[in-house]
């Protein structure tokens, strides 16, 4: 390849002009100046290129060169990912640290995943196989909990001609050799490398048919996120968009995370890595971070990159879903994404379409949810990629352009409430505003998986809080008093569903992710609890003696006193409320 | 010997265009000297081919096309750093304005600073008593932690924040060094010589470093003062050990000497004439705060903004909540009911709090506490409503219990004068007082055996 070199003619921030730049390709990666940053070329025009840098410009000159590389901004994939924290062009952080500890200097080259390290491979094919492109060809334990199925890459497949014996190879040593119909040789390694802007191929998108599940009540029950689907987390600050993301982080059933820090806070960062290596998942019984993958371009790293990061942690993602694995993503914050092209797009002197954002930010937006879904790979495995992203609208409003454009591409949307917030009433996802395209998707797997009623319950709940929001505009104008007895029960056994159901304590050793089995015998509690109070005042039994103070609480306190493996509680607890109504009622039959 | 350039193309605001400039880099310092022999400063911001474009830190008054010579130094902005900046006061671009003379060494740091690597940072868990009780219970400040003050113009800011210099254990044991470093941004005299004097008066002053840029200085040097602050917060943290405590006022000064460069520039805008680079800029600033592994330091942050009328919406608290770790609201409505700190405590949060915070940190019972008080203020917040509407007299017993659990929290919980220092066991015991008024079974955010144990009021029924 013959290096091409252009010559910078203008600096502003992380974009830069070029000339002599005739034969560079749209999206190819480059280095600029005399630190060798790296950079990407986002337009041409005649012999001229814009290019955005992802490191700092302080120091670049005019007159200083743009090398080509002849390839685009691609990503090493291959094991090593799991576990690691990478920024926002997978360059290994730790790594990072190790040259220039503390601080994220510039010009340190393009590192990626550890090309030295031996990986224990065991190869699962045999000379003279043939091999098609997404066939698994070896073996790799890259964690106790994830099997590295190294696949033979797209474009290459072949009859193997050569193969080593099983035993230690680092990441770029040879394995096999295939060789085509037309007698072209493909040698194969543990790594490949994949341009991060292009999609990786699947067979077939299969119907969304199972959920993602959490361990968060008002997700699984209430608003769930199905695998292979989409859900956009919006909330002004403090609201607990991050909190949120960290519980889903930490206990939802995918095999894989990937957790995309997105211009977010450095210490949220270091948290996760405090914190989920001591965390243990509770379905594997290994460490969280075992199947963890962390992506950070923080607020102040630079912001070219932090458009990048996105991208880089998708193809990740598709990545291990190719292995038929079931991956979630959780992009913290795609609004920052989304600033990152505004303020590249203002770089650029391109038109503004609303509030500065550039008019190609809806196709951005689509582009990428849809690279979830539930699939078939190459292989012919099932496999999904769920992706979770937080919203930042400015001033807490969800009219902007980005929610309001996020809320077109994803089918969940879990709308954060600050007056919940505030009430400090977490998770904070308002259950007026918030929606789930998946429940009846999901209609047959919670029928199969927990019970046929799960549904009907759950739509008999909504209407209670819907009811309650009415009653309380007239409670807020009249005062509770003067309601009828069966509509202040609506108040009462909704208090019940927000403290003991809808509220969930992130920091408790059992709340903090509650089984599906428990959940739906929790809400059949609180059901219960309404009809046998219902029928009671029906009775014309005063509310006053319904509302038995110990009865509500003990139901109220049931995710804190009944364990998570013992949910016998929960039926003495039923038995408490029959037997408890019967009595009112024979009092007062 | 570097070129001097002599014929500018165009001055406009604080900027000056020049072309035909050979080997310029971005961002470099250019050095130049008027005809009368004035000296000035600036920073280069664009280049484009051969013409640049450079920011004059302390504007371009008395500039014309043909009087000034202009010189590159080829070195980015960088300021000498040692021990010696404590005590000392400097202006906005980090030259002495006291009588000390200039600091010399062989140190130099690039005030733009390099961002720190997620994975060097140490997670703050050290909380800082402050001796306030509503930021002590209820938003607590960790050591490493940046927290603002979200003000409003007239609002008591300036005094919660010397209260907290005063009576804040900034520095973690005994012997260990701690130190002060203040910028004032665009305020007005009177601010900081408020500050100074509180400095002087709590015997601080010579473990402080300042930097002023008042209202009427220069607007360029008004967006360098946060950045060459920090450097030295980041010099006494990092390369000293030392704890650092930066308090910055007022960093919407700041937020509009940016809008206003950026006008100049003719750049497209974002919300209320913002530049769209106002988050990428403010994480630039308010991520420097923290500590890491293997340096002894630490650097909290304190910044203050004043809410352009009052509006918590607004780019500028918008954008810096999204940043910093929490905020600490001020009320308009308690300081008009000469409440001091007028501390709004719903929308005030400290998010490093639920890790410093309990057994082993303050004491088992805050976590709990703290939530219960911020469930039971948000009820009283509806009572209240109701009470607008339907009068007190109709309110049910219980609702009148709120509501003077209500009256009594503002009272003597929040309510606190200047000079009072409460530790944090007298806080959490007032805290308990106050949930004393309310009937036991209200309080459900509360452990059942802390209550056994705290709660001394009487049970409803």
């Amino acid at each position: 390849m013959i290096e091409l070199k252009g010559i910078i003619t203008m600096v502003n921030g992380p974009v830069l002009k070029a000339t002599s730049m005739t034969g560079f390709k749209m999206r190819e990666m480059v280095m600029v100046g005399g630190k060798k940053l790296i950079g990407e070329v986002i337009a041409l025009e005649g012999d001229r290129g814009t290019i955005q840098v992802y490191e700092e410009t302080e120091g670049l000159k005019s007159g200083e060169s743009v090398i080509s590389t002849g390839k685009p901004l691609s990503l090493k994939l291959g094991p090593g990912l799991i576990g690691n924290i990478f920024d926002g062009i997978e360059r290994p952080l730790l790594e990072i640290n190790s040259v220039s500890e503390g601080f994220i200097p510039e010009g340190i080259g393009l590192l990626s995943i550890d090309t030295e390290k031996k990986w224990k491979v065991c190869i699962t094919v045999k000379e003279n196989d043939v091999l098609r492109e997404g066939q698994c060809f070896a073996t790799v334990e890259e964690t106790s909990l994830i099997l590295h199925k190294v696949l033979v890459p797209q474009g290459m497949s072949g009859k193997v001609i050569e193969k080593k014996e099983d035993g230690f190879y680092n990441i770029e040593e040879t394995l096999l050799v295939i060789e085509d119909d037309e007698g072209k040789m493909y040698p194969l390694r543990l790594s490949h490398e994949w341009p991060v802007r292009t999609p990786r191929p699947v067979k077939e998108r299969l119907p969304i048919s199972s959920l993602l599940v959490t361990g968060q009540r008002v997700l699984d029950i209430f608003f769930p996120v199905a695998k292979g689907g989409t859900a956009a987390i919006p909330g002004g600050f403090g609201t607990g968009k991050t909190m949120t993301q960290h519980q889903l982080a930490k206990w939802s059933d995918a095999d894989i995370i990937v957790y995309i820090g997105c211009g977010e806070r450095g210490n949220e960062m270091t948290e996760v890595l405090e914190d989920f290596p001591k965390l243990i998942d509770p379905k594997t019984g290994k460490s969280i971070m075992e199947r963890t993958i962390l992506i950070a371009n923080t607020s102040n790293m630079p912001v070219a990159a932090r458009e990048a990061s996105i991208y880089t942690g998708i193809t990740i993602a598709e990545y291990y879903r190719d292995m038929g694995y079931n991956v979630a993503i959780m992009a913290d914050s795609t609004s920052r994404w989304a600033e990152a092209l505004r303020e590249i797009s203002g770089r650029l002197e391109e038109m503004p379409a609303e509030e500065g954002y550039p008019a190609y930010l809806p196709s951005r937006l689509a582009e990428f949810y849809e690279r979830a879904g539930y699939i078939k790979t190459l292989n012919d495995q099932e496999a999904s990629i769920t992706i979770i992203g937080a919203v930042s609208p400015a001033g807490g409003d969800f009219s902007e352009p980005v929610t309001e454009n996020t809320k077109r591409y994803v089918n969940a949307f879990l709308g954060l409430d600050k007056k919940l917030a505030y009430a400090r009433h977490y998770p904070a996802i308002n259950w007026l505003n918030s929606y789930s395209g998946y429940v009846k998707m999901l209609g047959n797997w919670y029928e199969k998986n927990v019970n046929e009623d799960v549904l009907e319950l759950r739509a008999k709940m909504i209407r209670i809080l819907h009811e309650e929001n009415k009653l309380q505009e007239i409670v807020q104008l009249v005062g509770e008093d003067v309601l009828p007895d069966d509509q202040r029960l609506i108040l009462e056994i909704s208090r019940v569903l927000r403290i003991g159901f809808l509220q969930q304590n992130a920091f408790h050793k059992d709340d903090t992710f509650v089984p599906l089995i428990k959940q739906y015998k929790m809400l059949k509690c609180i059901e219960l609890l309404y009809d046998k109070a219902h029928l009671t005042i029906k009775k014309g039994v005063p509310i006053s003696k319904v509302k038995n103070e110990m009865l509500f609480g003990e139901v109220t306190k049931m995710k804190y006193t009944v364990s998570n493996d013992d949910l016998s509680e929960i039926d003495k607890i039923s038995e408490k409320i029959v037997q408890y109504y019967d009595d009112l009622i024979k009092e007062y039959g | 010997m570097s070129k001097e350039y002599l014929l500018l193309d165009k001055i406009e605001g604080p900027l000056i265009f020049l072309s035909r400039a050979e080997d310029v880099s971005y961002g470099e310092v250019i050095d130049i000297t008027l005809d009368d022999g004035n000296k000035r400063r600036g920073r280069v911001i664009k280049i484009d081919k051969d013409a640049i474009v450079a920011q004059i830190f302390e504007g371009s008054s008395g500039f014309s096309v043909v009087n000034s010579s202009v010189r590159f130094s080829g070195k980015p902005f960088e300021l000498p750093m040692s021990k010696e900046i404590l005590g000392r006061t400097f202006n906005g671009i980090g030259e002495p304005i006291d009588q000390g003379g200039n600091i010399f060494s062989k140190d130099v740091y690039n005030v733009n600073g390099r961002p720190i690597n997620p994975v060097a940072r140490k997670y703050p868990r050290n909380y800082i008593q402050t001796g306030i009780s509503s930021i002590d219970g209820l938003a607590t400040l960790i050591r490493g932690q940046k927290l603002p003050i979200f003000s409003g113009n007239g609002l008591p800011h300036n005094e919660i924040a010397a209260q907290i210099v005063k009576q804040a254990n900034i520095s973690e044991k005994e012997g260990e060094e701690f130190a002060v470093v203040f910028a004032a941004i665009g305020v007005k005299h009177d601010d900081a010589d408020y500050f100074r004097k509180t400095f002087e008066e709590s015997g601080v002053l010579e473990r402080v470093v300042m930097y002023i840029n008042l209202a009427n200085d220069s607007i360029v040097e008004r967006v360098m003062t946060p950045r060459c602050a920090l450097t030295a917060a980041e010099y006494l943290a990092f390369e000293k050990n030392m704890h650092i405590l930066v308090i910055m006022t007022d960093i919407t000064s700041y937020c509009e000497a940016l809008r206003e460069i950026s006008s100049a520039r003719e750049e497209v805008p974002s919300r209320k004439g913002y530049p769209g680079y106002l988050y990428s800029d403010l994480a630039s600033i308010y991520e420097r705060a923290g500590m890491m592994k293997h340096k002894g330091g630490s650097i909290t942050f304190l910044p203050i903004l004043t809410m352009p009328n009052d509006d918590i919406t607004h780019p500028v608290p918008d954008l810096t909540g999204y940043i910093t770790e929490g905020q600490i609201v001020l009320s308009r409505e308690l300081f008009q009911q000469n409440i001091y700190p007028p501390i709004s405590i719903l929308p005030s949060l400290s998010r490093l709090m639920k890790d410093g915070i309990g057994e082993g940190f303050t004491r088992e019972d805050h976590p709990d506490v703290a939530n219960q008080i911020f469930a039971s203020y948000s009820k009283v917040q509806d009572i209240r409503a109701l009470a607008q509407i339907i009068g007190e007299d109709d309110l049910s017993e219980l609702d009148n219990l709120y509501i003077k659990f209500g009256r009594l929290f503002e009272e003597k919980f929040i309510r606190q004068d200047f000079d009072d220092n409460r530790s944090i066991s007298e806080t959490l015991d007032l805290a308990w007082d106050m949930l004393s008024q309310l009937p036991k079974e209200e309080l459900e955010r509360i452990d059942p055996e802390m209550l056994g144990k705290y709660y001394q009021g009487k049970s409803g029924k």
